[in-house]
């Protein structure tokens, strides 16, 4: 009795095996990459202004006591243009949103923002993704909630949807 | 007519996936002055993942980020930075992910003692067949 039962494990390994790898292959899994830095301090930088009309950015303005969102943009990013709504109405909520454009030009931003709305009170050009890679986030957009201590509370990835801005406004009204 | 009329279209369009305006970082695409400084920061790009193209070595990646990430890997290991330094610094933001190299976590034990179990089982069988024959004999 026992020796059957060993003549059909392998079959049986293999089956579970073939079932696991098809499952894999038909729902394949979506892979974001959390940034670790959630719950730590922002990273120092500085960044030179990436729109005309509005200042450069430092990380030193977030450590101010209020919290803030930090949205990573770039003007060749069509999800970011998608987002721009949401933006605004957090915006319209009374929050306040710096932005980081990754690896642009000063005019693509501009004409960016004249195309979709601006949102955002400071905004830094990372034209190297330098401060990017120092935040752990993975692509564009992505949106960090930092604390009024200038801690990561939060990191929202990928676009903002419309159902996303009530999260993301709880969570901002939280570390007030 | 319209053959052609295609292919001069294709042979002049601008590329639509382009990702950015910007030329790539100084040091994406152009190797270190120092060969061995060089071979360091080429053997760290091999075992670093790209983020965006999620199987690909940043080595191997033609995605934006991993240009930048090549640069300021080269950049740092020109300043006098350990490849182990910059491979902490990484994992400190993105998690294990990030580096090919394995490691030592709980999670790949299993991993580590598989080659130990399935030689021990296979040295039990051999030992078990052989006494059986020494006794069938």
């Amino acid at each position: 009795m026992k020796g059957r039962w060993l003549t059909w494990a392998p079959l049986g390994f293999f089956m579970a095996l073939a079932l696991l790898f098809a499952g894999r292959l038909l729902w394949p899994e979506e892979h974001v990459i959390p940034s670790r830095m959630v719950g730590k301090p922002l990273p120092t930088f500085s960044l030179p202004a990436a729109a005309s009309d509005r200042p450069a950015l430092d990380s030193r303005q977030f450590a101010t006591g209020k919290p803030r969102l930090l949205n990573i943009f770039a003007s060749w990013c069509v999800p970011c243009a998608a987002e721009a709504p949401q933006l605004m109405a957090l915006k319209q909520a009374g929050v306040p949103i710096d932005g980081i454009a990754i690896r642009d030009a000063r005019a693509d931003v501009d004409r960016f923002l004249a195309r979709h709305g601006n949102p955002f009170e400071h905004i830094g050009l990372d034209a190297r993704s330098s401060v990017q890679l120092a935040l752990g986030s993975s692509g564009v957009p992505e949106t960090f909630v930092i604390g009024g201590d200038g801690r990561i509370l939060h990191q929202h990835i990928g676009d903002i949807r419309a159902d996303d801005v009530e999260t993301i406004l709880a969570i901002w009204k939280e570390a007030q | 007519m319209r053959a052609p009329l295609f292919l001069l279209a294709l042979a002049v369009a601008a590329p639509l996936t382009a990702q950015t305006a910007l030329p790539p970082a100084p040091y994406a695409n152009q190797q270190l002055a120092d060969p061995v400084q060089e071979r360091k920061a080429h053997e760290l790009m091999l075992t670093i993942r790209c983020v965006t193209c999620q199987s690909q070595s940043i080595a191997d990646s033609d995605a934006s980020m991993a240009a930048d990430l090549r640069s300021e890997i080269r950049a740092r290991i020109a300043a006098g930075e350990e490849p182990e330094q910059i491979r902490a610094w990484l994992i400190e933001r993105y998690g294990a992910w990030i580096s090919y190299q394995p490691t030592a976590d709980p999670i790949t034990w299993p991993l580590w003692a598989a080659p130990i179990a399935l030689l021990a089982g296979g040295g039990a069988l051999v030992i078990g067949r052989i006494r059986r024959k020494r006794r069938n004999a």
